[in-house]
Formats: structure tokens, sequence, C-alpha cells
């Protein structure tokens, strides 16, 4: 039937076939495959890896924790960079995010301190500690820097838009009874935006503990720097000894600030 | 009756507490939402403004406190300009002028007590008021003025936990706080049912009579306005067309106030 | 009607109320929790391995290093940085493309709706979870020394860093699907797939072309650096550039990476608007 190939005028769709859907699929899988062969990503190439990544998985179990003590040293380092970023970066975000709101500081202000925020934001926070390990040395300080820099444009930003959502009629009750910026603040502004803010920092505390055990790879302390040399070594098994302990870290501090965003409800 | 209607003095007899001459304010330039407003609001009593919706009465009101700028004209308090004002001087003129919001405008996430508490921003140092240690006078006439507004045992309650009613009559307490010269209610009234309503008007007049506080209320129910009003002012177009005693208030004067007659 | 007694002639002065703002033990609780902070900023302090010096000359050797990135070398651009940036993209598409060939099948095993065998749900949720707690750097660190260095490992850790996070979200999605239209399609007779096809996915699409679009834009800043550690992309350049001292062709490499990050969070908006 030549109906089946042309449908007749008569004939009526059930469905509209999505033709733009159908294209971008199949634009997608196109580009899936070309841009696969320009970056070298063949079958051979995969298969051959995944024999190489047998190895080096026999390689790493099963994993060596002789050198413990170099692992805690790193871990610790870790830890307070996270602690520290976290407490300067939180500081730092308080008056920065009030600045950023545009229902409470003029444009000429607001806008300039957006602008700080969202470079903030769109370095990585491991290129930022590269160039601070370049400008002020090797060490822990660059890591805390770098960390501040990623906590500020997260919690700065997330405080500014939730004190830009606030109800301006509490504010504006509060001025009528002559209170001053920092008054208005402290009653109509921060009682509306407080249990957001904490759930920011601790979030930011929670991925600056992540953050924090990588920043050694470029030099800016912590457990980052052990891994690495490790793997410069080929000691596969010490890096699954630290791999593990990195993980169990994440691990117990999200338990942790699971239960205290639990308990602040 | 409550005590403001029987003892219905003859108002030009009393000194005036506010004066208001030639208030202009434009939105935007060129088209005025107030045209020249001349008013003076006597050192007692409960003076309503009454008006069609948008015809000014909130900016009016909220240019006194100038939480709304004004464009031209003057607004004296006891004698002392308010327009031109700023910074200390301006907090200082706000906190001697009292405010009830529609929609109560509470701190929501704060108790009651920290809401009555904050009428006294204006006077305590910025420590006291961060820590919440106010001084203990402070604290006993809120204790007092909670009493006097009928929810003393809501004090520790998170104000988002209460009833509108409930939540108008806070914010009363925290106006008078302040121990202001003047009350300014912006339609304090509109957001409750009736009985409520009545309810809040009876205890806005009581608590202000008693504390000798003249008060300048918008009210959008012309027969309320008339029961605890000493004094009428109607509103239309930006311009004050009724200034008198509730009795002189006749039917062409509202129909000159809101126009047409379908609606009484 | 003197309803509010002045102050003057108080008689219940002794009956006089106290008011603070929290009960003891909300205070107690408070002080704790400041307690823990504090002791934890100062143990941080303490014991940092910060060199003083260090800490003194930093504004110092920040202004130096800025004024020296200044002016960026825009010649530099074209072809050496374009093409790494070309690449960085590659990277994060691909990447997020075949993350969905393992995250597809975990969420369907993680979500409780849809597959009813408990442990497998468990050991789903375990690989998501262990795709999640490692960072994109330390798997390309691992698929270096696998592929050895290249873009290749780049891909490969971009996708299995992306599993936990696509699986995760994607899982979710499935677990908060009305149950009534599979209901009817299995009256019907159809087939596990044809209930998946028909009953599920069109209730998931919109979150999962959400979903795809929230890791691509995430991948794109991600992708920036993987080639500090030798995966491919920009970060090459930019790490080369770094460690010999070309701080004016570092400049145009943050400029250019900047530009990319800004473009692709301002293409994603765009469509998931159009989407949604």
């Amino acid at each position: 039937m030549s109906a089946t190939t042309s449908p007749s005028p008569t004939r009526r769709v059930a469905f509209a076939p999505n033709w733009p859907m159908r294209i971008a699929l199949l634009l997608l899988l196109a580009y899936t495959v070309w841009a696969s062969s320009r970056l070298g990503l063949t079958w051979d190439r995969v298969a051959h890896g995944m024999g190489e990544g047998g190895k080096l998985l026999a390689r790493m179990v099963p994993p060596n924790f002789e050198r413990w003590s170099l692992l805690l040293e790193g871990l610790l380092e870790s830890l307070q960079i996270a602690v520290l970023a976290s407490a300067i970066g939180i500081l730092l975000s308080l008056p920065l995010g009030l600045l950023a709101a545009r229902n409470l500081s003029p444009w000429f202000v607001a806008g300039p301190v957006r602008a700080v925020i969202a470079v903030c934001r769109s370095l990585h926070y491991v290129i930022v500690a590269i160039l601070f390990v370049k400008a002020i040395g090797f060490g822990a300080l660059a890591g805390t820097a770098a960390l501040v820099v990623a906590s500020i444009g997260f919690i700065a930003k997330l405080f500014a838009e939730a004190i830009e959502e606030i109800s301006m009629k509490q504010v504006e009750a509060i001025r009528a009874t002559g209170a001053s910026a920092l008054k208005v603040i402290a009653y109509a502004v921060l009682p509306q935006v407080a249990s957001r803010f904490i759930g920011f920092c601790l979030y930011q505390l929670d991925s600056n503990l992540r953050n924090s055990t990588l920043v050694g790879i470029v030099g800016a302390g912590g457990i980052g720097g052990t891994l690495f040399a490790a793997f410069k070594r080929f000691d596969y098994d010490f890096v699954a000894a630290i791999l593990l302990s990195i993980i169990a870290l994440i691990f117990l501090a999200e338990i942790i600030s699971g239960r205290v965003r639990a308990a602040l409800r | 009756m409550s005590a403001s209607m029987t003892a219905s003095a003859p108002a030009a007899g009393l000194a005036s507490a506010l004066e208001i001459r030639g208030l202009v304010k434009e939105y935007v330039a060129g088209k005025p939402v107030l045209r020249g407003v001349d008013l003076a609001v006597p050192a007692e009593g409960i003076t309503a403004i009454i008006g069609p919706s948008g015809t000014g009465k909130s900016t009016l009101i909220r240019c006194i406190n100038r939480l709304v700028e004004p464009t031209r004209g003057s607004i004296k308090l006891h004698g002392e300009e308010l327009t031109g004002l700023s910074g200390r001087g301006l907090r200082l003129a706000r906190r001697r002028i009292g405010m009830v919001f529609q929609e109560y405008n509470l701190v929501e996430r704060l108790s009651v007590m920290e809401n009555v508490l904050s009428g006294r921003l204006g006077y305590v140092p910025l420590w006291r008021a961060w820590l919440r240690k106010y001084p203990a006078a402070d604290i006993e006439r809120a204790f007092m003025l909670l009493d006097a507004v009928g929810l003393p045992e809501h004090a520790t309650r998170r104000a988002d936990a209460l009833s509108g009613g409930q939540r108008q009559r806070v914010g009363i307490a925290r106006a008078l706080m302040q121990r202001p010269d003047i009350l300014l209610a912006d339609e304090p009234t509109s957001s409750l049912d009736p009985r409520t309503a009545v309810e809040v008007l009876e205890l806005l007049t009581r608590l202000t009579a008693a504390e000798g506080v003249p008060v300048i209320i918008n009210i959008h129910n012309v027969d309320l306005a008339k029961r605890y009003a000493r004094r009428i002012v109607g509103m239309s177009g930006g311009s004050v067309i009724f200034d008198g005693p509730p009795e002189q208030l006749e039917t062409h004067h509202l129909r000159a106030i809101y126009g047409g007659e379908d609606w009484m | 009607m003197n309803a509010i007694p002045a102050a003057k002639h108080d008689p219940v002065a002794p009956l006089r109320r106290e008011w603070t703002r929290l009960t003891a033990a909300q205070r107690i609780s408070r002080w704790l929790v400041w307690l823990v902070i504090v002791a934890a900023v100062a143990w941080a302090v303490r014991s940092i391995d910060i060199i003083p010096e260090f800490l003194e000359d930093a504004p110092e050797q920040m202004a130096d290093l800025l004024v020296r990135m200044w002016p960026p070398d825009i010649a530099h651009y074209y072809p050496a940085v374009h093409d790494a940036l070309i690449e960085t993209l590659h990277i994060a598409t691909l990447g997020t493309v075949f993350c969905f060939t393992l995250a597809v099948p975990l969420a369907l095993m993680a979500a409780r709706n849809i597959c009813p065998i408990r442990p497998l749900n468990t050991l789903a949720q375990l690989g998501l979870v262990a795709s999640r707690s490692v960072n994109s750097l330390v798997w390309a660190l691992l698929f270096v020394a696998i592929f050895g260095p290249g873009a290749a490992a780049g891909v490969f850790a971009i996708a299995f860093r992306s599993v936990g996070f696509v699986g995760k979200l994607l899982s979710e999605a499935l677990e908060e699907t009305d149950h009534g239209p599979r209901e009817a399609l299995r009256a019907a007779g159809a087939s596990w797939g044809g209930e998946m096809l028909k009953g599920v996915w069109p209730q998931v699409q919109p979150a999962f072309w959400g979903i795809a679009l929230f890791r691509w834009d995430i991948n794109v800043r991600e992708s920036a650096v993987l080639g500090l550690v030798g995966a491919g992309g920009i970060g090459l350049v930019l790490d080369d550039a770094i460690n010999f001292f070309q701080w004016e062709r570092v400049a145009t490499v943050l400029l250019a990476i900047l530009a990319v990050v800004l473009l692709a969070e301002v293409i994603v908006t765009r469509i998931r608007a159009r989407l949604l």
C-alpha cells in the first residue's frame, strides 16, 4: 500500500513526532562519535585501559597502612585547613552578603561586591590554590586562602540571595521605630535569614573538608600532597590507604553535619 | 462607647501636634499622588483619614515618618521640621513617631517580647539591642503593655504563631513601647475580620487615650471611622476635600470623596 | 480608665517580671556550640603549619603577582589556548554523555519503586556514593595511571565522578514518580520495557534534562583543572604557563576559563528556561 509511505491528508497522526528532539539526539550522537575520535578515544584504547585498570586495582589491594603517621598528619592538616577556611570565609561572607543584597545596599556598593563574589565563584578552587602557592609559597596557608575564596563565592552569593527574598515589610516596621542600620540588620534582617545562613555554612564546611583533601595536589597543604607523591612513586597500595581514609573522613563529616542539620530543624 | 467619643471636645481649642503644609509627593515626576495637602492634627484623639484606594492616604502617612520621601512641603511635629532630616536626626524623629501597619509587619521569627521591645531600638545602644539586654524599666513596660493588650502569657511565643488579631495587638504594643508623641496607623484593621477589627480599634483608642497620644489612622470603613474618630479627613485624588468632626460628615461629602452613590 | 499605670507609682514592684530571650537549657546549648566552634578554630590556628613570614608578606606577594599578570598576553590565545579550551569543552561534554551509560542503570537499580530487590538497592547506592566521594581530580590521577596522560583520562575522570551525582538525583526523581500510569500500563499488558518507556520516562524526562544540564555546567568548571594532573584540557596550558612564570599568559588562560564558565552558565540557564 502506498498509504503507508505517504499518509493521505485525511489520516490523523496520533503522536506528533517530536522532530526537533530527534534531530537533537542524532546530532548529539554524531558529536559523541566525532569528538571521541578527536580525543583519541578508541575501542582499542578503552579495552587496553581496562586491562591496565585491572592491574592497577590488583596493585592497590591490600591497602597499605604502614605509614599511618604520615597519613594521619596529612588528614589533620586537611581538617585544620577546612576549619580555618570555613571560619574566615563565614566571617567575610556575612558583611559581603549584606553588601551584595540589592534590597539593602545601594547599587554602587552592591554591583562591585557582586562582581567580586562572582569571580570568587567562577574560578575553580584548585586554580586559586595554584595561584596562592605561587604567590605565597607552598603549604597550608595557600590552601586555606584558596578555600576562603571558594567559601566566599558560595556563602556570600547564597546569603545575598536569601536576603533579597526577605519580607521588606518587617524591615520597614523596624526602620519606623528609629532603629539605625545595624539595629535593622540585627532585628529585621538576620532573624529572617539566620537559619538559612547556618545551613549554607554547614554545607560549605562539608565541601571545604572535601576540597581540603585535594588542594595538596598543587602543593597547598593537606593530605592531597601525600596522595600525589604516592601516585608519582607508583605506591598504589598506599594510594588505596589514603583514598580509603579520605572517604572515611568525608563520610564521618557528612554524618555529623546531617545530625547537626536535623537538630537545627 | 469609648472615652474619646463621649469626650468630644471642640478640636479647634487644642494645640496641634502635627502640622502639614503644602505636602506634595510625586513617585513619577509630573504625576503627583499628593497634591499639596494641608493638615493640622490635634494633640489628642483620633484623626481618621478616609478616601478611596489609591488616593494617597498611605503615602501621606508614610511621608510623616519618612518611609516615603516627600517631594515638597513641610511637616512639623511639635514645631520641629521633619522634612530634610537625615541620619541620626531622622532616627531621633522616627522614635517619637509610632506606627501600626496593615499587615502587622511583626518580625515573624522573633518572639512576641522581642517584637515589643524592638520599639525601644531608637533608644537603647546597639550592644544592648544585639544581646537583648534591655533596661529593666523597658522590660517592665513591655510586660505592662502586653497585659494591656491582653497577651501576657504569649511573651515567649514566636510572632508567627499568633492569629491576625493577636499580631496587631503586638503591633500596637510595639508602637506604644516607643512612648511616641504621635501614632500613625496605616489601615490597621483591613486585614482583620469585622469583630476583631472593632476589638483592635477599641484597644487602640483606649490605650492611646490613656497615654495621651494622638493618632492618625487610615481607614476604609467609614462607619468605624465615624464611631472612633474625633475628626475625619476625607481625601480624594491626592487632596483633602473634607476636614471636620464626624457629625458634620454628610452624604454629599461621602459622594464627593468616593464618587457615585451605588455603594452607599 | 488608666489602662497603663505609670512607672512612678508602681504598686507591684516586688512582682517585677524577668524576661530572658532563651531558657536556661537553650542558653547552655548555645554556649556549648560556641565553645566547640572556638575550640576547633583555636586548635586549627595553633597547630596548623603556617610560616609567619609567608603570612606577613602574603598581601604584597599577591599584589606583585597581579601586577605581573597585567596586561594579559592576548596574542597567546590563538591557537594554543583556544585549542586547549575546545578540548576542555569536549572532555566536559563527552564525560557528561558517557556518565549516563553507568548512571541510568545504577539509578534504576537504586530507586526502590523500580527495583524491588533490597540488596540491589543498597549495592547501587554504594556504587553511587563511592563515585561521589572521590573527587574528579583523584579520578583523573587514577585514569592517568591507567590510560597514560591525555584527554582520554580526563573524559573518564569526568564520567566516573558524574555517575554518583547524576545517579543520585535521577534515582530520587524516579522515586518521586507517580505509580498510577505504570499500574495502568501493566494492567493493559505492557512489558517492563514498555512500562518504563511510556509510564516512567515521561514523568522523569524534565528532571533528566535538568540534571544533565546541571552536571554539564559543573563539568565545564571541573574539566578546566584536570590538565594539572595530566588529564588534558586547558589545565595543561595553565600549568605550563605557571611553571615557566609566564604570568601574562596565565592571565589569558584565566580569562578564557572565566569566560567559558560564565558562558556555560548562561547557556544552561537559557536552555533550562526553555525546557521547563
